[in-house]
């Protein structure tokens, strides 16, 4: 055979994540690290109290001080992370796993389906989340539980609508043509053939709900509907720095500015993903070797 | 050629699709892709179809290949009638009906190396075949094709256009079928590939006794391949008959036409108005009037 093998097939793959998304990735990376450890080890026990130190100012012990209570706020901004990064996981996780298989399904079967699981999202986007989610916790009583409830609800919609989109590009290519042609069913064509060609932008949007949903715990905690005492969580840490506004900004500034940093972190780590993987920028895979 | 029973046979099938409302009170106008379209195709023989872009060829190949219901008509396959049979009745007729397209890259999964996309018409149409017997089966229909073992492994975009309808009409082969129904299947390659491909479709022909529904707009490309021709305009048969005398003595405007159409190299084109044919669309057309 004289064909050569196109040059995309060589520079397929080439196009870099940009150095920004990196940063982002690496800051996310970090955040991730540090809950990680706070499980094994912290510098001091986040609940010891040591009244008599109250209120100190960064030193070698207390790298990052001590709060109202004389207790070591790095250790606290730690398990704060845990907390944080397990309950936006989880609540994203769950609008994920109910989402995407409803958008999956809106767009493999046509007619009524589509329409209800549509309609069911509009309705949807027609709260406004966070308030909503308020009001959910509210009702349901404050806690770690129904503050994952609350914000996992809101991704619902929000995964269906992407699975649906990218789903409904890929069911008029020939090679879902090829698939029905070689006996599959919609089901198996939505699992093994389009699941994994929408997986790229779905990681993308799975970045950004995963910065919300971090934004929308710290908000409920702050509000205190979130995760209660004994449990540290950085927005209870806002909350409780709140009175000490005037004597010690610090221990305000500091979780937040650890929400505001994984916040930018995974956005930008998002934004870096989906400048590699959106369809339009990547005209050269689309056209194959022509 | 020897059995005269056709195994592939279309009675007055029709077609039609809806086209948006002019207005929001007007009745909805339809398309009609395909009108009142009889052919039969015996085993062994090739049949060509020809027309423009855009006069039904395309929603012709859909329907003989059950992809899509007619709105009138009967389509049958080796004798039976593809939607009128349950899910395992369909499969089983599947087997002798595959389908080439038209874009090498786009009617394969970019996630799927060559192994799993050629066992797919096995996998779906032939459950009987052993999990371990497939492979065998795959290497053979790679070898018809003239592709080697080591292709097994590798993702589509690592392959030339003209490799990768190879492995397109390995996955149509594997089934053994008696019918290849191809759909423009050179017109997306270099025209030095196109002739591999011509050839290895009429190798296959005369080793396996493959009956092939040949779908072009390239005159050359049908004379080459096909016994007898039909030319479609705007979703009729306008002229049906052996392919030679067909393009050697056009009874119909619109095939002369189409004839007309075809780029020459020879001194007698110099000069010469190219005659545009009969209800096409020029290109340029639109942009007069900007």
């Amino acid at each position: 055979m004289v064909e050569t093998p196109t040059p995309t097939a060589q520079t397929m793959g080439g196009r870099r994540l940009a150095a920004t998304a990196w940063a982002g990735g690496a800051v996310a990376a970090l955040v991730l690290l540090t809950a990680l450890v706070s499980l094994v080890w912290t510098p001091h026990d986040p609940a010891a109290m040591d009244v008599a130190n109250k209120l100190s100012d960064p030193t070698g012990a207390h790298p990052l001080g001590t709060d109202h209570f004389g207790r070591d706020v790095l250790s606290r901004l730690m398990v704060g992370a845990r907390v944080s990064i397990a309950v936006s996981l989880v609540a994203v996780g769950l609008g994920a796993g109910i989402g995407v298989p409803l958008g999956l399904l809106a767009s493999a079967r046509h007619g009524w389906i589509d329409e209800a699981v549509m309609r069911f999202n509009d309705l949807a986007f027609a709260f406004p989340a966070l308030l909503t989610a308020v009001l959910i916790t509210a009702v349901l009583g404050p806690g770690a539980v129904n503050a994952i409830l609350a914000i996992g609800i809101f991704n619902i919609p929000v995964f269906a609508r992407v699975a649906r989109g990218a789903a409904l590009s890929l069911w008029t290519r020939p090679f879902i043509q090829a698939a029905r042609l070689a006996g599959r069913g919609r089901t198996r064509i939505s699992v093994e053939h389009i699941l994994p060609n929408i997986a790229g932008a779905l990681i993308v949007q799975g970045t950004i709900q995963f910065a919300l949903a971090i934004l929308a715990e710290a908000g409920l905690s702050y509000l205190g509907l979130g995760s209660q005492p004994p449990e540290v969580s950085w927005g209870r840490m806002l909350n409780e720095a709140q009175t000490f506004l005037f004597l010690d900004p610090r221990l305000a500034i500091l979780p937040g500015l650890a929400i505001v940093v994984t916040v930018l972190g995974l956005n930008l780590l998002g934004d870096g993903l989906r400048d590699r993987l959106d369809p339009r920028l990547d005209t050269r895979r689309a056209d194959g070797g022509r | 050629m020897t059995d005269s029973r056709p195994v592939l046979e279309a009675r007055g099938v029709s077609r039609a699709y809806p086209l948006p409302r002019p207005h929001p009170l007007a009745p909805r106008p339809v398309r009609h892709a395909v009108a009142d379209i009889s052919l039969t195709l015996a085993r062994g023989e090739s049949l060509g179809i020809v027309g423009e872009s855009g006069c039904g060829k395309s929603t012709l190949a859909r329907l003989l290949t059950a992809l899509e219901p007619p709105d009138a008509g009967t389509v049958l396959i080796a004798g039976r009638d593809p939607n009128a049979l349950d899910k395992a009745a369909l499969r089983r007729l599947r087997r002798s009906v595959q389908m080439v397209f038209q874009d090498p890259m786009g009617s394969l999964d970019p996630r799927w190396p060559v192994w799993r996309i050629v066992a797919e018409p096995l996998v779906g149409l032939a459950p009987e075949v052993a999990r371990a017997d497939r492979r065998a089966r795959v290497v053979e229909a790679l070898a018809a094709v003239g592709l080697g073992e080591e292709t097994l492994t590798r993702y589509p975009h690592q392959f030339s256009g003209g490799q990768r309808q190879r492995i397109a009409i390995a996955r149509a082969l594997v089934t053994d079928p008696d019918i290849v129904v191809a759909d423009e299947p050179v017109s997306a390659l270099d025209v030095s590939v196109q002739a591999q491909v011509l050839n290895l479709f009429l190798e296959l022909r005369r080793r396996r006794g493959l009956a092939l529904l040949f779908i072009s707009h390239d005159l050359d490309v049908v004379r080459h391949v096909t016994e007898r021709i039909m030319v479609m305009d705007r979703g009729r048969v306008v002229e049906a008959g052996p392919t030679a005398e067909v393009l050697a003595r056009p009874a119909h405007p619109h095939t002369a036409a189409l004839l007309a159409a075809v780029p020459r190299l020879d001194a007698a084109w110099t000069g010469r108005e190219r005659r545009a044919a009969p209800g096409a669309v020029t290109e340029h057309s639109p942009s007069r009037h900007r």
